[in-house]
């Protein structure tokens, strides 16, 4: 958790948090224990894995091509299996 | 199955009402198809959302991993609470305290949260014709506390309160037809929905949003961790479902039915089931059974898209 010294007094009544999309501040990569691989050259940029990818993690660079922001990536391998051109497969994560 | 004949970038919208860093499970299909509703709400967009996976998984304090005003409340009430933003807003548009401009009253929960527990304030706030949308994020259990069975959960299916063993087939009874119920209330939109397809969904909430008066739509939301299959088969298992006709997708508009995919022969239900866990006990002819029930509610459907 990102602030382990919060007290009652610095919560907000009702207990509301004020800051949207707060939880990006969680990396949950590191639930990851395969990551995806892109094969550009089979990759016709059609954006299913970036629509399938239950994290939205998956971006498209200034090339075009569609890759896995890591901090976010939980290694589910859907994209892997939902793009029929076969661009994405998924390889052991090794640390 | 969805043609791949399009082009993403250009026909979803850009925007993410649910941002990474949530902490539904690896693979989660429920965390999908929120991600996917959530781009068709847009912005101007207040959600009530009951308790379950996906409160749990996206308001871990102090953060949340929403873009839009999002209110926690109890497992029961969420049709109620939904009626009050509803209501409130108008209420201040009206005073002048805010511009006037639509913006969404949407309430989520779980099959538990609107098949059982919050089926009382949902249908009141559906009678009642509160202009609201409605969407059930249906995982057929209690995931959220560990597998429960809950009366969406379909016959077969074994769950931590309904065990398959020796004397029982897991759960007894068969699943609810929430779709059905809510259509009964006579409101102008009830759709069905899965993320397997995604531009289908996306459409329906975003016509469920538009809709004038209550709008209800139920999506299948496959669970790896309680339905028991590998964590890259979320997207494979909703397409079984809907192609073997288990969850067929329909919207009911004004009272008349009418089916989105309709499939001269559906699959066989066995490859729905046996790519699961929790159907891996079912006997040949426990199978069978399940098979003609789902042809026999297939048909009773279909009659219904002839009829109305
Ligand atoms: C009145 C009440 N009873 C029980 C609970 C405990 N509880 C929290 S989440 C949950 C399961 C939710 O199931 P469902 O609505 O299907 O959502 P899912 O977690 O499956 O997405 C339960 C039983 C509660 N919070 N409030
Ligand atoms: S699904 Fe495959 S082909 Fe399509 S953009 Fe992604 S990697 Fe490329
Ligand atoms: S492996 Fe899963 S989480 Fe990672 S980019 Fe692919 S779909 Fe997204
Ligand atoms: S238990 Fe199921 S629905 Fe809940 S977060 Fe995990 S995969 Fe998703
Ligand atoms: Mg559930």
């Amino acid at each position: 958790m990102s602030n382990g010294s919060l007290g009652w007094r610095d919560i907000k009544p009702g207990a509301v948090v004020t800051e949207p999309g707060s939880a990006a501040a969680y990396k949950t990569g590191d639930w990851r224990s395969l990551r995806p691989i892109w094969d550009h050259t089979r990759c016709v940029k059609c954006g299913m894995c970036e629509l399938f990818c239950p994290e939205g993690c998956v971006f498209q660079n200034d090339e075009g091509y569609f890759e896995a922001d890591l901090s976010y990536c939980k290694g589910c391998g859907i994209c892997a299996r939902e793009c029929w051109t076969g661009a994405i497969t998924m390889v052991e994560e090794e640390e | 199955m969805e043609t791949f004949s399009v082009y993403v970038p250009k026909l979803a919208p850009k925007y993410e009402g649910l941002v990474p860093g949530h902490r539904f499970c690896i693979g989660c299909g429920e965390a999908l198809a929120v991600r996917l509703a959530s781009k068709a709400l847009g912005r101007d967009t207040v959600i009530t959302c009951a308790t379950g996976c996906l409160e749990i998984c996206t308001s871990g304090f102090p953060q949340t991993s929403w873009n839009v005003p999002w209110i926690h409340t109890l497992f029961e009430n969420v049709g109620a609470v939904a009626s009050g933003v509803e209501s409130g807003l108008k209420a201040q548009m009206r005073k002048g305290k805010i511009p006037e401009k639509k913006i969404n009253s949407v309430g989520m929960a779980g099959d538990g949260g609107t098949s059982d527990i919050g089926l009382q304030a949902l249908s009141g706030a559906l009678e009642r014709g509160h202009d609201f949308l409605y969407l059930c994020f249906d995982n057929e259990a209690y995931m959220n506390t560990g597998v429960q069975r809950s009366s969406a959960t379909p016959y077969g299916a074994s769950t931590t309160t309904s065990p398959a063993g020796k004397v029982s087939i897991g759960q007894k009874t068969w699943k609810k037809n929430l779709p059905d119920i809510v259509a009964a209330h006579n409101i102008p939109y009830v759709a069905t929905a899965c993320p397997s397809y995604p531009f289908d969904l996306m459409e329906k909430v975003k016509k469920g949003a538009e809709t004038e008066g209550p709008a209800y739509v139920h999506i299948f939301s496959p669970c790896p961790t309680g339905w028991r299959y590998p964590v890259d088969l979320t997207v494979r298992i909703g397409r079984l479902a809907v192609e073997s006709g288990v969850f067929p997708l329909y919207e009911v508009e004004d009272g008349s039915y009418k089916l989105n995919f309709d499939f001269p022969k559906l699959r066989p239900v066995r490859d729905y089931l046996k790519a699961q866990g929790r159907f891996r006990h079912l006997s040949d002819d426990e199978i069978q059974n399940i098979q003609q029930r789902v042809e026999k509610e297939y048909k009773k459907l279909k009659v219904r898209c002839q009829e109305t």
